[in-house]
């Protein structure tokens, strides 16, 4: 198994009139071809910021990318250009993601028309065309315009547009948070059905963490612009270190009757991204919180095989 | 047996729009008893939030009409109630909390004013003791008092929505409808606003009426659950009958949709297709073209409502005594 994509220290500030807002603070996360890395996170914990820098889509303050091989942390814009056929995103909003005054295969076919990959009509069209047939969309909507189709439909031009290029990598922000849970389900397994078909390696952002756990083989979460535990998805869902991934998990609120539960409830909410100190991001809301923890930022370390954690007090917390 | 607070019979609402008319609410039939929390189940365009609305007389009219049925409010038709009757119930004995807390509060205003607002809407008091009144409900929902004089931007998405059910509360309203009280909130925030929703009902004896697509929440917070679909309802029961002896084929595919965190599966079994077009419902069930059990006489004939044990009812032919098995 190879990697496709690494991050080393990828750090973004923000700056604003009230102070430097952390959005991402030193991540680092490795990803193989075909596989699935989910990031879960409340909002602004800077998980779609995250997917974003590694896109290139807003400017990176420190750190590394290095995709297929290559460092693109500083590539130039024709470069750029070149690597976004290999790297592409699938946005939360199937309603304001498309140009509403462009039809179905329009949409799908701008991408083409801008790398200039065919140069007749037909063969363009035929590209529309099978790509429409592997999302799941019928031929006689290719001159229909968004507005005509529900959100189902049209996350499925979003998918489409996404993978008419062949890339290797796709960014999944939230691709399902704006739809029904009948439709979301269809999604989900178009979305793992493609990446068995075409060995696609994808980055599954949500906050949803049913989903996060159905569709992802590692699985990292974050808060407030930092990684608080990363494992993959069985085991996170076995064993959780981080209080945080404690409380996130039990949360849930799970459609069955009769079960047991302990339920945390998190004390206030999430603090400012503005200036945070020089501590655990999380220790104003942690109930185990000490003196330690607001004085110095906790590393992730590794406490089982392939199971990093960010607490101060891993040990003592899980006996 | 407990009295009955809320009685829907036969509920018809529809739009009439330019492009047709939209059967939004199609012969309803709902009950509601007292203390007991109702959740009301399903997806987008299944018309849960027109059913609210109705209740509180609110559908805007033009275009929605309502075109028959009844509505029974501790024992009294709301339909024939005149436009300042409903005013002193709305608010008073029946309150709504709205999904998005960023937009159900007025910018302009105090918080503080706001739940005044309503206080004072409906009793005599003065504004000091009603004002008193809303510091009060203020700690109720976990707010400090000093915040009292701050504008809801100051005020996170959580908070926000505490102060709604800080009004929706103040005037203690016999029947709460919270409409997708806390889909637009995160994960961690919405239990503690479930977790108040859950005190607060028991402290002030609230009945309440749970609008949600979640299933999840369903069975955290409810006591009965009602699904919806196409403007009917087509199972309703207690949780436990709903929750682990599902029957009709759209709370199945509903329940299939939902990755479940305890089990391991490799696919999802959605709902295959779409939402009915509510300009032109199907003829016979409405679940008919996306149902994977469907049968013949299901295109044709609309299936009555079924018994199957205790309180637990379906609309479904599989499950009818007569024709069609």
């Amino acid at each position: 198994m190879s990697t496709l994509l690494e991050v080393k220290d990828l750090t973004k500030y923000f700056e604003t009139p009230r102070g430097t807002l952390y959005a991402v603070d030193g991540v680092n996360l490795a990803l193989d071809h075909g596989k699935t890395l989910g990031v879960v996170g409340e909002s602004g914990c800077g998980k779609s910021t995250l997917g974003r820098l590694i896109l290139h889509l807003t400017g990176i303050t420190k750190g590394q990318v290095i995709f297929d091989g290559k460092d693109i942390t500083s590539v130039s814009k024709a470069h750029l250009k070149e690597l976004r056929k290999s790297m592409q995103m699938i946005f939360q909003d199937p309603f304001s993601s498309l140009n509403p005054r462009m039809s179905v295969s329009e949409i799908i076919a701008e991408p083409l028309k801008i790398y200039g990959i065919h140069k007749e009509k037909k063969a363009l069209d035929k590209s529309v065309l099978a790509t429409m047939e592997t999302v799941g969309l019928a031929k006689r909507l290719q001159y229909s315009y968004p507005h005509e189709l529900d959100g189902g439909r049209r996350q499925r031009i979003g998918v489409a547009r996404s993978l008419v290029l062949n890339p290797k990598f796709i960014v999944c922000d939230e691709p399902v948070s704006a739809l029904d849970v009948s439709i979301q389900a269809q999604i989900l397994n178009l979305i793992q059905d493609l990446q068995k078909e075409r060995n696609l390696t994808y980055m599954f952002i949500t906050h949803n963490l049913s989903v996060v756990k159905h569709i992802s083989d590692d699985i990292c979460v974050m808060y407030l612009g930092k990684i608080m535990e990363k494992t993959d998805a069985k085991s996170l869902f076995r064993y959780q270190y981080h209080p945080y991934t404690k409380a996130l998990l039990s949360a849930i609120p799970k459609a069955k009757v009769n079960v047991k539960r302990n339920k945390i409830i998190l004390k206030g909410e999430i603090t400012s991204p503005i200036n945070p100190g020089p501590g655990c991001r999380f220790a104003p809301r942690c109930i185990y919180a000490k003196e330690a923890c607001s004085v110095q930022a906790p590393p992730l370390v590794e406490v089982r095989p392939n199971h990093f954690v960010a607490c101060h007090f891993t040990t003592e917390i899980n006996g | 047996m407990k009295e009955t607070l809320l009685s829907i019979k036969d509920l018809s609402i529809q739009y009439v729009t330019d492009d047709g008319v939209v059967e939004a609410v199609n012969g309803l039939n709902l009950e509601l008893k007292k203390g007991e929390t109702l959740g009301l189940v399903g997806e987008t365009g299944a018309g849960k939030t027109t059913t609210a609305l109705g209740i509180i007389r609110l559908i805007p009219q033009p275009p929605g009409r309502v075109v028959k049925g009844e509505i029974h409010f501790q024992g009294e038709n709301l339909f024939e109630k005149s436009k300042i009757a409903m005013r002193a119930i709305r608010g008073n004995k029946i309150s709504m909390i709205f999904q998005d807390p960023m937009t159900s509060l007025n910018p302009i205003f105090t918080i503080g004013d706001q739940i005044t607002e309503v206080i004072r809407l409906h009793s005599k008091i003065s504004r000091a003791e009603a004002a008193k009144k809303a510091k009060e409900m203020l700690e109720l929902v976990g707010i400090t008092e000093d915040r009292f004089d701050e504008y809801p931007h100051q005020f996170s998405g959580g908070m926000k929505q505490r102060v709604v059910i800080a009004i929706a509360l103040a005037c203690r309203p016999a029947l709460l409808i919270a409409d997708e009280p806390t889909t637009a909130l995160d994960v961690t925030i919405q239990a503690q606003v479930l977790e108040l929703m859950n005190k607060l009902k028991d402290e002030l004896h609230t009945s309440m009426i749970l609008i949600t697509h979640d299933l999840g929440v369903v069975a955290e917070v409810c006591d009965r659950v009602a699904i919806m679909y196409a403007g009917q309802i087509v199972e309703s029961g207690t949780l436990h009958e709903i929750y682990e002896n599902t029957k009709h084929p759209y709370t199945l595919g509903l329940f299939g949709s939902i990755p479940d965190v305890d089990v391991e599966i490799e696919r999802l079994s959605p709902i295959e297709g779409l939402m009915p077009d509510p300009f032109n419902l199907p003829k016979g069930c409405s679940f008919y073209p996306r149902c994977p059990k469907r049968m013949e006489i299901c295109a044709d004939v609309k299936p009555e409502e079924t018994g199957i044990s205790g309180e637990h009812r379906v609309k479904c032919f599989l499950y009818s005594k007569g024709e069609g098995r």
